[in-house]
C-alpha cells in the first residue's frame, strides 16, 4: 500500500511536470473554460425563459453542465497521451520496474484530477465575473463531485487507449460513448425539456444524476435525493472505472 | 537446480499469437543458459523470435509454456523480484522526447525506491561513464541517436541490476557510433560486473561483443557457441568473384562448379563460391575460368563470416 501511494506520486510528479512544462497545454487548458463560459453562455441564457426549465437561476443550471462538460472532455482524451507513451517505450520501461502496476495508472489520473479541478475552480470564478452566486460550500462540493467523474473518465480513457494502442481507432470510439452521454446528461439542454421516452432513457445515464446533483448543490441544497444518488453514482463509476484502468494495465503483460 | 554461476537458464520456453490470420508461433522450443559475467547474444534475421524472447525474460509478456528462472528467481512465480534484478532496454526507446534527460532518469530510479539524491548522484555518474555530460537538461527528444540509446542504456543501468537485456542496442546508428556504444556495453562489465544479453541482427556486432552466440531462426535456436567456434564449423572458405556483367556470372558459376563445395551463389555482378581451401583452389578457379573464356575483375578470398554459418545453418542469408 505503501508502495502504491508513493509509486503514484513518482508517477504523478512525473506526468505532471512534463504537462506543466508545455506551455500550449498549460494555455490551451486554461483557455477551454473560459471558452466554454463565453460562447455557450449567452445562448443559454436566452433559452433560460423557456418554460420547462428548472429551476435556479440560468447561471446555476448552466454552469454545473458546463463543469461536467469539461470532466469529460478533459479527460476522456487523456487516452491518447498514453498511446503516444507506449509508443516510445515508456510504459514497457515502467512495467519492467518492481513500481506498483496500478500505479502507473493511478498517477496520471491524480494529474488530469488536479488539472481539472484548477479548470473548474477558473470556471467558476470566471462565471462569478458574469453573475453566479453560490456559496463556498457549493464549490467545494461541485469540485468533489467533478473531481470524481473526472477521475473515472480517465481511468475509462487510459484502458482504452492502452487496450487499442491506436489513436485512430480510439478517436472514434471516444466520440461515439461521449457524444450519446453527453446530449442524454442535460448538460446543454435540460432533460425537463424533452419528450417522455427520450427521459426515460436519459435516466439510465449516470451522468445525468451527477449534473442534477451538482445544480442542487449550487442551488443550496446539499442533502437531498438528488445529491446523495449524484455522488453514490459517480463514486460507483469511479469505481468501476479504476478497477477496468487496473485490469488493462495488468494485462499489458499477456 | 541450477548452478550458483547461472544468471539466466530457460528451459522449453515457448509463445505463440493470435493474429486474425491465424496463430503465430514466434518462439517455438528455446532452452539456454547463461553464465554470471557472460554477455551473450541472440543473433537472428528480423522477425526470428528474439524481441519475443526478450519480453518474456523481462516478465513484459507471458510465456505460452516453458519455464525460465533469472538471477536465481522464477519468472512465473517470482516475477517482481526478477524486476528487480535486471535491467531492459527495448528496441523502441524508453523515454519521453519531450521530458528533460536527467528528469527521466530520476523519476525512473524513484520508481525502484531510490531516493533522489541518491538517483541524481548515480544518475550523472552513469552520464559519464556513458558520454552523456551536458545533456542533462536536454530534451530527450533533442539528443542524437546515439546519444538517446545511450540515455537508454543509463536508465535500464540506474538501479544496477547484475543484469540487463539490451534489445538491438545499436540498430539505426551510424558506424562510429556503434564502435562506440560497444565499447561502452563492453565497460559495463569490467566496471559493474553486469551479465549482459542482447539481441542484434548484424554479424559484425555479434561478433564485435558476445562472448557466446544463440542464433536463433523462426522461433528456434539453430546454433549456439563461440563465434570463432560456429565459423571454423562451416567447412571452407569462400571465394567472392566480380565480374562485368550476367551473361559472365552465369559462365563463371558453370566454370567453377567442379571445385565449389556448394552450389555457387549468384547476386548481382557477384557470384560466391564455397571451396575446402581458398588459397589452393584459387588456381584451379583461374584456370577454369580462364578455359571457360570469363574474365574477373575482381576476385576476393575470405574465411567463413558469421553470416555463412547462418546460412549453413538454414540455407539462407542473414540479410534478406
Ligand atoms: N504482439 C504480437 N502479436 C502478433 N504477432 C507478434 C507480436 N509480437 C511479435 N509477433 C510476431 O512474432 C514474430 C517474432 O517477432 P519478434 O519481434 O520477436 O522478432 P525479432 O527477432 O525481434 O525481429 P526484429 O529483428 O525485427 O526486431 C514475428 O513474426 C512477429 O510478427
Ligand atoms: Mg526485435
Amino acid at each position: 500500500m505503501k508502495q502504491y501511494f508513493g509509486d503514484s506520486y513518482v508517477v504523478f510528479l512525473r506526468s505532471m511536470t512534463l504537462s506543466l512544462q508545455n506551455p500550449i497545454w498549460v494555455l490551451v487548458s486554461i483557455m477551454q473554460p473560459i471558452l466554454y463560459l463565453a460562447l455557450f453562455g449567452p445562448l443559454l441564457v436566452q433559452v433560460a425563459g423557456v418554460p420547462g426549465f428548472p429551476v435556479g437561476d440560468s447561471w446555476q443550471v448552466f454552469v454545473p453542465g458546463i463543469l461536467v462538460q469539461l470532466a469529460m472532455f478533459g479527460s476522456l482524451f487523456v487516452g491518447f497521451g498514453i498511446v503516444a507513451e507506449w509508443r516510445s517505450g515508456v510504459i514497457d520501461r515502467m512495467l519492467v520496474s518492481p513500481a506498483s502496476k496500478n500505479a502507473l495508472i493511478t498517477g496520471r489520473v491524480m494529474r488530469d484530477v488536479i488539472m481539472l479541478i484548477v479548470q473548474s475552480i477558473i470556471l467558476i470564478g470566471v462565471a462569478f465575473l458574469f453573475g453566479l452566486r453560490i456559496g463556498p460550500g457549493a464549490i467545494f462540493a461541485s469540485l468533489v463531485l467533478v473531481g470524481l467523474l473526472g477521475a473515472a473518465f480517465s481511468y475509462f480513457s487510459y484502458a482504452a487507449g492502452l487496450w487499442l494502442k491506436s489513436e485512430d481507432v480510439l478517436a472514434p470510439m471516444i466520440n461515439s460513448i461521449a457524444l450519446p452521454l453527453m446530449l442524454l446528461s442535460g448538460i446543454l439542454l435540460p432533460m425537463s425539456l424533452a419528450p417522455r421516452w427520450l427521459q426515460i432513457v436519459s435516466d439510465f445515464n449516470p451522468i445525468k444524476h451527477v449534473v442534477q446533483a451538482l445544480r442542487s448543490v449550487f442551488r443550496g441544497e446539499y442533502l437531498n435525493f438528488e445529491t446523495i444518488l449524484g455522488l453514490f453514482l459517480a463514486l460507483s463509476v469511479l469505481s468501476v472505472a479504476a478497477i477496468v484502468g487496473n485490469l488493462a494495465i495488468k494485462s499489458q503483460a499477456r | 537446480m541450477p548452478e550458483i554461476g547461472t544468471m539466466i537458464n530457460v528451459r522449453g520456453l515457448k509463445r505463440s499469437f493470435k493474429t486474425p490470420k491465424g496463430v503465430i508461433e514466434a518462439v517455438k522450443n528455446i532452452s539456454f543458459e547463461v553464465k554470471r559475467r557472460e554477455i551473450v547474444g541472440f543473433l537472428g534475421p528480423n522477425g526470428a523470435g528474439k524481441s519475443t524472447v526478450l519480453k518474456m525474460l523481462c516478465t513484459l509478456l507471458r510465456p505460452s509454456d516453458g519455464e525460465a528462472s533469472i538471477a536465481g528467481f522464477d519468472l512465473l512465480r517470482d516475477a517482481k523480484q526478477v524486476r528487480r534484478h535486471i535491467g531492459y532496454v527495448s528496441q523502441s526507446g524508453s523515454t519521453s522526447p519531450e521530458a528533460r534527460a536527467g528528469d527521466e532518469i530520476v523519476w525512473h530510479a524513484q520508481l525502484y525506491g531510490i531516493d533522489r539524491n541518491e538517483a541524481k548522484e548515480r544518475g550523472k555518474h552513469l552520464f559519464d561513464v556513458l558520454d552523456l555530460e551536458g545533456q542533462w537538461e536536454q530534451k530527450c527528444g533533442s539528443l542524437s541517436g546515439g546519444q538517446r540509446r545511450r540515455l537508454d542504456i543509463a536508465m535500464g543501468l540506474i538501479h544496477q541490476p547484475e543484469l540487463i537485456f539490451l534489445d538491438e542496442p545499436s540498430t539505426g546508428l551510424d558506424p562510429q557510433s556503434r564502435a562506440n556504444l560497444w565499447d561502452h556495453i563492453r565497460k559495463l562489465r569490467e566496471d559493474f560486473d553486469t551479465t549482459i544479453f542482447l539481441t542484434t541482427h548484424y554479424m559484425d556486432e555479434a561478433d564485435a561483443l558476445c562472448d557466446r552466440l544463440l542464433i536463433i531462426d523462426h522461433g528456434e535456436i539453430v546454433g549456439r557457441g563461440e563465434a570463432k567456434t560456429l565459423k571454423s564449423q562451416v567447412a571452407g572458405d569462400n571465394i567472392k568473384l566480380t565480374l562485368r556483367d550476367n551473361r559472365d556470372t552465369q559462365k563463371a558459376a558453370l566454370c567453377s562448379e567442379s571445385i565449389a563445395i556448394a552450389q555457387p551463389i549468384i547476386s548481382g555482378n557477384l557470384v560466391q563460391i564455397m571451396v575446402k581451401d581458398g588459397a589452393a583452389s584459387l588456381p584451379k578457379l583461374a584456370a577454369a575460368l580462364n578455359e571457360g573464356g570469363v574474365e574477373a575483375i575482381g576476385i576476393e578470398v575470405s574465411q567463413p563470416t558469421l553470416n555463412d554459418v547462418f546460412l549453413s545453418l538454414t540455407g539462407r542469408s542473414l540479410r534478406d
